[in-house]
């Protein structure tokens, strides 16, 4: 028998805060009639996620603009309301009353469709994400395809929106941003396939379980903390990165070079749409990197449970998506053909070695004792390590260190 | 419900290759096969609907729009059918008729079980280890079709050395 | 009439619509989508039996679906990779145009 933890003073599957959203529903839900209950507590979940993420998405967007602000040196928006807090409440209004143009020539169904599309694709992918111990909108034993699989329709709106504009910096656009994307959909996917086979299974809430546990109470058992989950976790970041459109690899509506991308044509509260989906697949991106790599609703330490299990989650989601922010102050734009290289020569090798180096590490599962782990931890660094060095210097021969003639 | 699923199906499939426009054509085809999908999962094989989402939706659907794109003609250029082609679809659609009346008359002619109880169940784990067990084989032959057909691609689409991408022939 | 009476008609018509688009268009990428259609009628048939069939075994059905959306994934890139080559030769996809083999 274990030794009972000092500091676990309630059991947290019990705690009141913890079952708190749980006796909110079953409160609402038991407002219905008994035979519209399913209904109604389902319908309760899609309200909430989309009142919940609406909101977080309209307090990214302030929060994105105040971060990139202080990091280039000004304000950011601090006009209305106090402190500029009432920004995305301005922003909501002008996209409203905005005309809404639809050029003469564009194809008007799919020009409509394109948004719209994009947007609730974008909102589906949430479905499966657990938000805490015992929130998981929808329990399905293969949770993860579900997601990748919304994530590549998502392709799909992109290329209806450029080519229903009949403009062919449109289509242009839209054609990049599918390479990109059909370019970093295979090492993010490549990325997750390691911890799919360590946890061996498809559901969230069993990967999230698999990484239960704490060593000597303080030391999460997240997959970032082991060398395949580290690789792992940084190309799926990196892919995220990309998959979401977002700065170095935010080429697909470069606005300083290409009008706006596939966005050109589209106007007012569409324009909003797209913006929102963009926020929205940021999101769920992140969601399922915290689920995949960072331990889902688990806490790091465990005296620290007493914490409840989402307030963990959307800690760690703030604090990925703070690091997207970070990186879009910070790094400059590639070029498309850098861009497509570094997926196809850097990033699909190294996740395909990282999946060797996962079987290798549930192979050695069963070493014990001190020397054989450290050689088990040895290997697995140097199986990570090694080539992920050798492949970049093959990659930046050439071309780095940069030395800047003119830099201070 | 399912005559619900058929219209799902059918009708963006008839749509699709009614259409002249081809883009049209690969978008309807994308709902039929979305439909496809939405049938899977009536059925009870959610993993199957997932893989037919994430390949049909997510990648032979770009794969297709890719190829419509980068084969485009002038629309001024596409002739209006002409008396052959008319001819051909005529005989086309006959002959699919007649097909299909054959296999239908032959379906409702076979006595066949009637509805089965609860679907049978399937969990990944369960997909899984028959893949890696009884199908590995097959499993493996599949892999290196894939690759072939991967390698194939390339070699057929990548242009020649010596001509410009994209010149006049 | 059973369900699966019903599942076996819908997917005779998808691939009667599949048939008829690819034996009457005359574009390359319209016949291998109509052959792809086809190839879903056959899973949907799969799929069909495998839910109501007689004495359904566990994973059989489901297993033939997988491998044959893995045969149709790189019959398509196979397929859309000629149809890039045809149109590199001939500037054009008519199908009854292209009648040499040599280009």
């Amino acid at each position: 028998m274990p030794p009972a933890p000092i500091f676990a003073t309630l059991d947290p599957d019990r705690a009141f805060l913890e079952r708190a959203p749980l006796l909110v529903r079953d409160f609402v839900t038991g407002l219905f009639p008994p035979s519209l209950q399913w209904l109604a507590g389902n319908l309760l979940a899609v309200v909430v996620i989309v009142l919940f993420f609406a909101s977080l998405f309209a307090l990214l967007t302030l929060a994105e603009r105040k971060i990139l602000g202080r990091i280039q040196n000004r304000p950011g928006p601090n006009r209305t309301g106090p402190a500029g807090l009432l920004q995305p409440l301005a922003d909501a209004v002008k996209t409203l009353v905005k005309e809404d143009i639809v050029p003469r020539a564009a194809d008007q169904v799919l020009h409509f469709l394109a948004p719209v599309v994009l947007v609730s694709l974008a909102l589906m992918a949430f479905a499966v994400l657990p938000y805490g111990r015992h929130l998981v909108p929808v329990e399905l034993d293969a949770a993860v395809l579900y997601f990748f699989a919304a994530g590549a329709a998502t392709e799909l709106a992109v290329f209806m929106a450029g080519w229903a504009s009949r403009n062919k910096y449109s289509l242009l656009a839209a054609m990049r941003a599918l390479a990109q994307l059909i370019s970093y959909e295979l090492p993010l996917l490549l990325s997750v396939v390691p911890v799919v086979m360590l946890a061996g299974t498809l559901s969230t809430t069993g990967i999230v379980a698999a990484q239960a546990g704490w060593t000597y109470g303080v030391i999460p058992h997240w997959h970032v903390l082991t060398p395949w989950g580290a690789a792992g976790f940084l190309l799926f970041f990196v892919s995220a990165l990309a998959e979401s459109n977002r700065s170095p690899f935010d080429l697909p509506e470069a606005e300083s070079e290409l009008i706006a991308g596939h966005l050109t044509e589209y106007s007012g509260f569409k324009y909003a749409l797209f913006f929102m989906a963009e926020y929205f697949g940021m999101t769920a991106l992140c969601g399922m990197g915290v689920t995949l790599f960072l331990g889902g609703w688990q806490a790091p330490c465990a005296f620290l449970e007493f914490i409840p299990s989402y307030a963990w989650f959307f800690a760690k989601l703030l604090l990925l998506l703070g690091v997207f922010m970070w990186i879009r102050g910070t790094l400059p734009r590639l070029r498309i053909d850098q861009l497509t290289r570094f997926a196809w020569k850097f990033l699909v090798p190294l996740a395909l070695i990282n999946l060797g180096t996962a079987a290798f590490w549930q192979l050695s599962a069963g070493w014990s004792g001190p020397a054989l782990q450290l050689a088990r931890w040895l290997v697995a660094l140097a199986l990570v390590a090694g080539p992920f060095t050798l492949l970049g210097r093959r990659l930046s021969a050439g071309v780095a260190p940069r030395t800047y003639r003119y830099a201070a | 419900m399912i005559l619900l699923l058929a219209l799902l199906i059918l009708v963006p499939a008839a749509a699709a290759m009614l259409r002249r426009n081809l883009v049209h054509s690969a978008l309807l085809l994308v709902l039929s096969w979305a439909g496809l999908a939405a049938f899977y999962l009536w059925s009870g094989a959610e993993f199957v609907a997932f893989a037919q989402v994430l390949v049909y939706v997510g990648a032979v659907s770009m794969v297709v729009l890719f190829a419509v794109l980068l084969t485009r003609q002038n629309p001024d250029r596409a002739a209006p059918p002409d008396a052959a082609a008319r001819l051909r679809a005529g005989a086309a659609v006959l002959t699919a008729a007649a097909v299909g009346a054959v296999i239908g008359h032959a379906i409702l002619a076979t006595p066949l079980p009637a509805a089965a109880g609860a679907p049978p169940v399937l969990t990944v784990r369960q997909l899984g280890l028959e893949l890696m067990g009884r199908h590995a084989g097959s499993l493996l032959v599949i892999g290196a079709l894939l690759t072939v057909a991967l390698l194939g691609a390339v070699v057929l689409a990548a242009a020649e050395p010596g001509e410009k991408p994209g010149g006049k022939p | 009439m059973s369900p699966l009476h019903l599942c076996l008609l819908l997917s005779t018509g998808l691939f009667c619509i599949g048939l008829a688009g690819a034996l009457s268009r005359s574009n390359a990428i319209l016949v291998l989508l109509g052959i792809e259609l086809m190839l879903n009628a056959a899973n949907l048939n799969f799929i069909a039996f495998w839910r109501y069939g007689p004495a359904p075994s566990a994973g059989a059905g489901v297993v033939f679906v997988i491998f044959t959306i893995a045969v149709a994934a790189a019959e398509a890139a196979v397929g859309l990779a000629l149809v890039i080559a045809l149109h590199r030769h001939r500037r054009n996809l008519r199908l009854p145009e292209a009648t040499r083999l040599k280009g």
